[in-house]
């Protein structure tokens, strides 16, 4: 693990390196590195695997970052590599041409996160949503419950209650 | 193919090379509202719906997840088949339709058409809160809250999930209803079919099937 870690790190420029486990390895690098990079791992390292391609939304931050885990079968060991891309401007390469089956994983993402993948295909057909017209669910900026109160018909009289206090209420009542 | 595509009119040849124009949106569906059934002579109907009861064939179709709770009630331990229920493969052959659990606005599509192709009497079984008021999915994006603004339910059944020995409970008390004449879903759909279909056009953007599905 340390040797790949001591190539990628001699031919890329690469940060927030995290071992977090002994055979899981995450790192950060540039948004125009990442495609060269992976076919890097694919060609000559022996990464043939990608085991999943998945975004998360950093509303604060401002950005969106992915995560592509590649696995080595021979070796038994993964590589987690992560991009921050811009949220105002969304748009990300596509690695279809090195895995045929992340194309689907970049529909869902376009239809979830609302990121582009120019080029890939399909990438623009519904996936799990038909016929969706507000922004993108998945973004943390959609408010999930105001869309199923507009677009629903919520039944009068339900009661939720916030978790922590409640069960704080009935296990331990005295405590106030 | 994109969807509903198969809906559009088209030129078809059939295996013996005959060329021909198939128009779906006419020639497959019905042009009528549906209509309210009215009752037979009261002896004659209280017949009827002893009858009706006594063969409950439910449509074999699990829309969320409690339909894990439907075949259990084939095996010896429920056998739901002392009941005169019993599965059948297509809504046409079906009178009940068992909407197990939560309902995404895609599967909602679906289900209206399976519900308005089954032939009456016929009768839905709603199982679960979130058919009720969303369960645990009420502020979800694409869960329905309430079942009965879209189709006509009969008996609620509730628990998250109900147990293989309610679904039975609820089988009684549907018969209950029947025999008492108050199972009149498919009558109160015909009745309101407005309200319903502007329900179901209102969650279902981009409605792009026959306002009449049989």
């Amino acid at each position: 693990m340390n040797e790949i870690l001591e190539k990628i790190k001699s031919k890329y420029e690469i940060t927030d390196v995290l071992q977090k486990r002994d055979d899981l390895l995450f790192f950060s690098i540039g948004k125009k590195l990442l495609v060269d990079i992976l076919n890097y791992l694919k060609e000559l390292e022996g990464f043939t695997h990608l085991i999943m391609l998945s975004s998360v939304d950093w509303l604060e931050e401002n950005k969106f970052q992915l995560t592509y885990i590649l696995n080595h079968p021979v070796n038994k060991y993964d590589i987690a590599i992560r991009v921050d891309i811009d949220r105002d401007n969304p748009v990300m390469d596509s690695i279809h041409h090195l895995w045929i089956h992340a194309q689907t994983d970049q529909r869902e993402i376009k239809e979830l996160f609302g990121i582009d993948f120019p080029g890939s295909p399909g990438v623009n057909d519904d996936f799990v949503l038909e016929d969706w017209d507000d922004i993108p669910p998945m973004r943390r900026d959609f408010d999930t419950l105001k869309y199923a109160t507009d677009n629903f018909f919520p039944r009068e009289g339900r009661k939720s209650y916030d978790t922590k206090e409640y069960m704080k209420s009935k296990l331990y009542p005295d405590q106030g | 193919m994109t969807r509903m595509d198969d809906l559009k009119k088209r030129t078809v040849t059939a295996p013996d090379g005959e060329v021909f124009t198939v128009d779906p949106m006419k020639e497959y569906f019905c042009d009528k509202r549906p209509e309210v059934q009215e009752p037979a002579h009261p002896l004659l109907e209280k017949f009827f719906n002893w009858a009706r009861s006594n063969s409950l064939w439910v449509l074999g179709w699990g829309t969320g997840c409690g339909s894990i709770e439907l075949p259990p009630l084939t095996t010896p331990r429920f056998d739901m088949f002392r009941y005169g229920v019993q599965m059948r493969p297509t809504p046409r052959q079906a009178g009940v339709f068992i909407i197990s659990g939560y309902l995404a606005v895609k599967t909602l599509k679906r289900v209206i058409r399976a519900y308005e192709q089954m032939q009456g009497p016929k009768y839905i079984i709603a199982l679960g809160s979130c058919t009720i008021n969303g369960g645990m999915y009420y502020d979800s994006f694409n869960t329905i809250n309430r079942l009965d603004h879209y189709i006509p339910v009969d008996v609620y059944i509730t628990g998250c999930m109900p147990r293989p020995e309610a679904i039975l409970s609820g089988f009684v008390e549907l018969k209950k209803r029947i025999r008492a004449g108050k199972a009149e879903g498919a009558n109160d759909y015909a009745e309101r079919f407005d309200w319903y279909k502007a329900n179901q056009k209102k969650v279902i953007k981009g409605w792009d099937m026959p306002d009449y599905n049989w």
